[in-house]
């Protein structure tokens, strides 16, 4: 089995190359703060942080709970638009803008530079609000349904959601997009260096992210969810009351899902209803979580590394002297890229880059762990 | 040791699907402290009758008391705490899960079940780990699986999961226990290890058991009294030679054959 447990450490060598070479390589090798790779790289972890809390939220909804979320997309843009409207002023009457909401100066009192951070942090919570009461509301009607019908409703309504966005022009700018979304703490750097500045905001929410999905699933409660995953109809019968679990799962997830959402936003500063097509904000995240490993948080990460990491290396490589057949295809290729590697991690390695731990409990785990360090103990005999 | 009180009262209940009438106005009761066997041919709805008891399926009409309170409709979890537990005929295991944390699932109520404590209060959390820890593994031992404690359920042979099955229900303290054919594909060394186990649980622990079986050898050593169900109806009931001398069960199920 050596050969299976470098696997992961390959490819994320590998992919870690790809990032670095290619932007390298085309700039020059030139190291500068401004140019080249290194805000390359920036902008690239960046991107990696934020599909990050996606997969986490997905990994809580389907790889503990088993809950077959579809329509990511619908979350995402929930908790993008809610971001969105949380941050910025009203809208300006004379201007072709139109959209609701725009209480950014509300919750900007004027102390501590307040409009710098505090619309954000609001803008945020919001959005995870927001997009857990959706949750909620799907859920009610079909979380009591088998698992493809909540995988079918929630695909409709991301759809649906769009086309709402799309019809409803005044609601947040349609198809023209919602633009001049802020980011944190823009009035204190310069563009180049906010770049970084944005890099150490996700960093640090993806951070917390982890350290609140690890905790709370890998306790009793993860426990319950796993095996909500593994038997409903056994957990039940052990007690638990399986559609509150199983809705604390799908919830929490949203919630997350929501936050990124703002943070997509902030960080993007224009959002539009094609953004939150099925491919990006769905798809994409699903290959992640398989590729990295469903049921596992680093796997959750592991994933969005490596696929985002492959997606924009590839855009890149359309800058080389490239045969004609094969640039113009290019953009194509990526989809289909995308798609050979599910195939393949799913035929090679199921369990992803990353499988899943043993045991759910962290503290099972540690107890366990300590008991194998150990020399096996005398049989104890018990007496019956 | 057996009372007269009932346990467990089945009253009128009916359970139709489509066309068919699983179980048929059927009435019997179970006494404290019995290990009351459940025979009757294939078909007979036993395995039904389970399923309304425990709330898995919802009766068509009738009612079940347990302890004289009803029960019938309430959701399965809702049966599980009110002290009535089963085991599934085909075992159930949560399988790419280790034993312990098969087992570790079932205690009720448990501080780190809701979200917030494992977040905010781990110590409290893993105190109470180490008493659930502790109880999985005295039942692992009980039913002589502690040596496969971290393995994956889905690793036993098939008896091994039915011994797990039996161990699921005794973490918590549960009244009445339902066994769907505990001895159903384990081997004869293994039964009579089972056979033992489910003694000590009646007898030490006092804890009723309600047991559909096929086999009549498993039924005679352990079941008293026994009840017969056929075509969804209850038939007869009695000790397990008078069961098998009974003519109107010789004619619905036994065939003749220990005539």
């Amino acid at each position: 089995m050596r050969t299976g447990r470098l696997i992961t450490p390959v490819t994320l060598l590998a992919v870690t190359l790809l990032i670095v070479i290619i932007p390298a390589e085309r700039s020059g090798w030139k190291l500068s703060l401004d140019t080249g790779v290194i805000p390359f790289l920036a902008a690239f972890l960046t991107t990696v942080g934020i599909y990050s809390i996606f997969t986490l939220a997905l990994n809580v909804q389907w790889g503990y709970t088993g809950v077959f979320n579809f329509g990511v997309a619908a979350f995402f843009m929930v908790g993008a638009y809610t971001g969105a409207i949380f941050s910025v002023g009203p809208a300006d009457p004379d201007s072709s803008l139109r959209y609701v909401g725009g209480f950014g100066d509300v919750f900007s009192p004027p102390f501590l530079d307040s409009e710098q951070w505090l619309p954000f942090i609001v803008a945020t919570l919001a959005a995870g609000i927001a997009s857990g009461l959706l949750a909620l509301l799907l859920a009610l009607p079909t979380l009591r349904l088998r698992e493809d019908y909540l995988a079918i409703t929630t695909l409709g309504v991301a759809e649906l959601l769009r086309r709402v966005v799309i019809q409803e022009d005044g609601l947040v700018n349609g198809s023209r997009s919602m633009i001049g979304i802020p980011s944190p703490l823009s009035g204190y750097f310069s563009a180049d260096t906010q770049r970084f500045v944005d890099l150490a905001i996700v960093v640090v929410l993806v951070a917390i992210v982890f350290l609140v999905v690890e905790r709370s699933i890998r306790s009793p409660w993860g426990r319950v969810l796993r095996g909500l995953k593994e038997d409903e109809v056994a957990v039940a019968a052990s007690g638990k009351n399986v559609f509150s679990f199983k809705m604390q799962g799908f919830v929490m997830g949203a919630v997350i899902m929501g936050m990124g959402g703002a943070i997509f936003a902030f960080n993007r500063g224009s959002i539009g209803p094609t953004t939150f097509e099925h491919f990006f904000a769905t798809f994409l995240i699903w290959a992640m979580l398989i590729v990295g490993g469903s049921g596992n948080n680093w796997g959750a990460i592991a994933g969005a590394y490596v696929v985002w990491g492959l997606w924009t290396t590839t855009l890149q490589l359309n800058g080389y002297d490239l045969p004609d057949i094969l640039r113009s295809r290019i953009f194509f290729m990526r989809d289909f890229l995308v798609g050979a590697l599910i195939v393949i991690v799913l035929l090679l390695r199921p369990q992803g880059l990353v499988p899943e731990e043993r045991r759910v409990s962290s503290w099972l785990d540690r107890q366990m762990r300590h008991q194998r360090k150990k020399p096996p103990e005398p049989a104890a005999a018990p007496e019956s | 040791m057996p009372t007269k009180t009932p346990i467990l009262q089945v009253a009128a209940l009916s359970k139709s699907f489509g066309g068919v009438l699983a179980v048929n106005n059927c009435n019997l009761s179970i006494r404290e402290g019995t290990i009351t066997g459940l025979i009757g041919p294939n078909g007979a709805g036993k395995t039904t009758l389970f399923n309304l008891i425990t709330g898995a399926e919802k009766p068509t009409a009738g009612r079940i008391l347990f302890h004289g309170r009803r029960i019938d409709g309430l959701p399965p979890h809702r049966v599980f705490h009110e002290g009535i537990v089963r085991t599934f005929q085909i075992p159930r295991e949560l399988k790419t899960m280790t034993l312990l944390e098969n087992l570790m699932l079932v205690p009720a109520n448990q501080v780190g079940e809701r979200i917030w404590n494992p977040l905010l209060f781990s110590g409290r959390v893993s105190r109470q780990e180490r008493l659930h820890f502790d109880k999985a593994m005295e039942v692992l031992e009980f039913v002589e699986l502690s040596h496969l404690r971290d393995e994956f359920a889905s690793n036993l042979s098939g008896g091994q999961k039915k011994l797990l099955e039996l161990a699921r229900t005794l973490m918590c303290d549960p009244k009445l226990i339902l066994l769907d054919e505990p001895g159903a594909g384990v081997n004869r060394v293994l039964m009579q290890k089972l056979v033992g186990k489910i003694e000590v649980l009646c007898q030490e622990l006092g804890i009723t058991i309600f047991l559909i079986e096929h086999d009549m050898d498993l039924v005679t050593r352990l079941c008293n009294p026994v009840i017969v169900m056929s075509e969804g109806r209850y038939l007869a009931e009695g000790t397990p030679d008078e069961v098998k001398k009974d003519q109107r069960v010789l004619d619905a199920y036994l065939g003749g054959q220990y005539r």
